[in-house]
């Protein structure tokens, strides 16, 4: 082999592998990704039936009931707007009513949203930053808690 | 007032390295050998002061000292010992100064056995370490501050978070710093080298056992750190690609890569240009690991409260790094020898495949941990990137490169046999068939690429034994002969055997792991049992405790296997103290064959408790290979040949010797 030919196939090497990552890249991005959204901006931009992504905002006071098994029905409010979630699976440490706290799932037709995940916070004083800075664009008060961050994912 | 002391010697320390950023890089570009010289005890005496400062800040944890802001905010007098020492590190502005004291540690590390390096070299290596450390020191005195007091003092501390008080998480920074900061040594090299506008296979000598150190401890770093999330956090999994775990993998990556190429750079004198290019490129992946962790613009459990200015004087030094770097790279990698181009099929070309796919992998984590930030900083969308993202793309990549691991070392320099290499291979192939047929024979459920994943991890291990049994000559002469041959290995090739056997049972691990894992939500009574995986797991009931600083509910389960009685778990919710926080405790019952891992949920209204069961076999493995590569890391680092204070053989190696 020449010298050209084998920097050519070092190149060329190179650049496949490179092209595969960006073809690898684009198609996990498009299928992958999960958006965030709190319950008033469903009720602004309505998300289709079974797409996944992340709902945050404040678990409702007196809205969790425990039903058969692990099984947990919730309501999760930006004080607007309330989306009613049902989720089966252990609930994080720190899940509580007035919480910050933010589900990962998919809406059914009759606008309940299924959770497969639901994200625990270390942390007594919590606020995903997203919720947060969601409320606070609301207008909604917010307490000391937003500045310690230690979300966990599952 | 020892507080006072340290802070003073911070001071101190920061004026030093003023001193020994310039002096010796003047003298350097004068020739002055007598300006040159002062590097060497300025890189001592700042290791000192950095010591002092952080020993004093260690007494004050010790002592429970809560006039000291720090200590009040993270400390709490009834904490164990051992967790008040590790509070010192488990803070942002303490966990700052271990930061710097490691870097001045790596830094009087050169001065200290570097006798045999040039003096230009080791003036400019020292400066660049020097700035380094100023631009640390300078953010820890003017935006993270640890000595300062307050007035009056609390009575007592506001506590470290409880799920930060656990042994491995002790030891899990003070690796993972070492190991980040590590790589600041083939930065300094690298920039050095550009600074001089000379390299040779010398270098690269130099340059491989510091990387090889630093490469050790981020792999046993970023390892703790794994197995403290799997049994600490309680979720049953041990990697979650979260972007603060990405950010101590993305320079683990990369320094793989640099660790291979810094080899075909001493041994062909070729990739040049592209080693340095890539010491600093790993150097900054530390840098914005630790911005990343630190400003606040990632939420995680691993990161430290917010503060904005912080994070844009961070920013400030990652760019001026990163920035400076690749701009004094732009302007004189041209002025640099290049090495010759070498045929695709030797070991060299192993190697710069292996540099190839790590190095895309590691662009594609890059991405993936990034595009959020960049998204929403640009449009207000905000999304998050899994765990299905990384696998889709971080897997492929891996594929091809384990795949063709076991092959390189095979390889002669220059010209490989791949078909030689191929047979010699055949007992690691049969060997990685058998376990393909057996995975697919015993988990007929699971996806499809899993027992080939399992195969590959097989296929990798036997291929680093085979090559050792190669070497020895193993079957084709006597045993003892080929005991003899063993044991007159040169230790770096053992090491790059144990390493590649460590990383073939990683993948092992995790692919079983994935693959085969069982879980089990339910609601569960006291007296009722529960099967899985070949376990029965009776629920006795559950009692309250007490440990030194918390209260917890304390359940307990019995295990039989096959009607055996086996062991008793005992997981627990634990409600402390300081800070009054809830956590976790899974019960794991570990051993080869897999972890039965149970955690104790909520208390139901209609009785009984959520109970989360999961099976995770041979997830042992995923450490124990981790263990393995550090290992091997060890054994290569004290090849006399790599010893960093050999002298005259690294001056013989120095002479263009020609190849083989």
């Amino acid at each position: 082999m020449t010298r050209k030919q084998r920097r050519g196939v070092l190149i060329s090497v190179g650049v496949g592998v490179l092209m595969l990552a960006v073809g690898l890249v684009l198609f996990a991005m498009r299928d992958s990704i999960v958006f965030f959204h709190t319950p008033s901006d469903l009720a602004e931009k309505p998300i289709a039936v079974g797409q996944r992504f992340r709902l945050g905002g404040l678990v409702a006071a007196g809205s969790v009931k425990r039903g058969e098994g692990a099984k947990v029905d919730f309501v999760v409010t930006d004080t607007l707007k309330e989306v009613p979630v049902v989720y089966e699976g252990v609930l994080p440490d720190l899940f509580r009513e007035g919480q910050g706290v933010v589900a990962e799932g998919t809406l059914t037709a009759q606008g309940t949203f299924v959770a497969d995940t639901v994200l625990a916070k270390h942390d007594e004083n919590y606020m995903p930053p997203a919720v947060a800075k969601a409320l606070q664009e609301r207008g909604v008060k917010l307490g000391k808690g937003v500045t310690h961050p230690a979300e966990g994912t599952q | 007032m020892i507080v006072e002391l340290g802070h003073f010697a911070l001071v101190l320390a920061l004026l030093v390295s003023i001193f020994q950023m310039v002096v010796p890089a003047w003298g350097a570009r004068v020739r002055d050998e007598r300006l040159m010289a002062v590097a060497e005890p300025a890189a001592l005496c700042q290791l000192g002061l950095l010591l002092v400062a952080f020993l004093s800040l260690t007494q004050a944890y010790v002592t429970s000292d809560f006039s000291v802001a720090n200590v009040a905010a993270n400390s709490h007098s009834t904490k164990p010992l051992l967790y008040r020492i590790s509070g010192v590190w488990g803070n942002h502005e303490g966990s700052m100064v271990l930061w710097v004291l490691i870097l001045a540690l790596f830094g009087a590390a050169v001065a200290a056995f570097g006798r045999n390096l040039p003096p230009t070299l080791k003036a400019n290596v020292l400066a660049v370490q020097a700035s380094i450390a100023v631009a640390f020191c300078l953010f820890i005195l003017l935006t993270s501050n640890p000595f300062l007091r307050i007035d009056p003092p609390p009575a007592d501390g506001q506590g470290l978070n409880p799920i930060l008080q656990d042994p491995a998480l002790a030891f899990h920074p003070p690796f993972l710093y070492t190991g980040y900061v590590g790589f600041s040594i083939a930065y300094s090299f690298a920039m050095a080298a550009l600074i001089d506008g000379r390299i040779d296979a010398a270098w690269a000598r130099w340059v491989r056992p510091w990387t090889l150190a630093a490469w050790m401890c981020l792999t046993i770093g970023i390892a703790m750190g794994s197995w403290w999330a799997y049994y600490e956090l309680g979720w049953g999994g041990w990697w979650f690609w979260d972007p603060v775990e990405n950010a101590s993998f993305m320079p683990w990556l990369a320094g793989t890569a640099l660790l291979h190429s810094a080899v075909v750079m001493e041994k062909r004198d070729a990739l040049k240009v592209w080693t340095v290019l890539l010491a600093i490129l790993t150097f900054s992946l530390s840098l914005m690991g630790t911005f990343l962790v630190r400003s606040g613009v990632l939420t995680s459990v691993h990161s430290f409260a917010v503060d904005p200015q912080r994070g844009i004087f961070i920013l400030a030094i990652m760019t001026l790094f990163t920035g400076g770097g690749l701009a004094l790279f732009a302007l004189r990698a041209r002025d640099l020898r290049q090495g010759g181009i070498f045929a695709p099929l030797s070991r060299e070309g192993a190697l710069v495949l292996n540099n190839i796919l790590l190095t895309t992998a590691c662009a594609t984590v890059f991405v993936g941990t990034l595009y959020p930030l960049v998204l929403e900083s640009l449009t207000g969308d905000k999304i998050s990137v899994g765990p299905p993202y990384f696998n889709m793309t971080f897997g492929p990549l891996m594929l091809p490169l384990l795949i063709a691991l076991p092959f390189g070392p095979f390889l002669a320099w220059k010209r490989g046999d791949v078909l030689g290499a191929a047979q010699r291979l055949m007992f690691a192939a049969m060997l990685a068939v058998v376990a393909f047929a057996l995975a697919l024979a015993a988990f007929y459920r699971g996806p499809l690429l899993a027992p080939f994943g399992l195969a590959l991890g097989v296929f990798v291990m036997a291929g680093a034994v085979s090559e050792l049994a190669n070497r020895v000559r193993l079957g084709s002469v006597p045993l003892a002969e080929a005991w003899r041959r063993l044991l007159s290995q040169p230790r770096s090739a053992m090491g790059t055997t144990l390493a590649h056997f460590g990383i073939g049972l990683l993948v092992v691990g995790v692919v079983a792991t994935s693959a085969y894992r069982e879980e089990r939500i339910l609601v569960m009574k006291p007296g009722e049992e529960v099967s899985l995986a070949g376990y029965t797991l009776a629920f006795r009931g559950v009692a309250p405790s007490t440990g030194p600083n918390y209260r917890e509910e304390l359940a307990v389960f019995d295990v039989t296997r096959g009607g055996a009685p086996l062991t008793r778990v005992e997981p627990s919710r634990r409600l402390y103290d300081a800070p009054p926080q809830p956590t976790t405790e899974a019960g794991i019952h570990a051993s080869w064959r897999g972890d039965l891992y149970v955690v104790l949920g909520d208390a139901q209204k209609a009785g009984g408790y959520a109970v989360r069961i999961y099976f995770n076999p041979l997830v042992r493995c995923i450490w124990l290979g981790a263990l393995i590569m550090f290992f091997g890391g060890a054994v290569s680092l004290s090849d006399r040949r790599l010893r960093v204070g050999a002298p005259g053989r690294a001056r013989r190696i120095a002479a263009p010797a020609p190849a083989e």
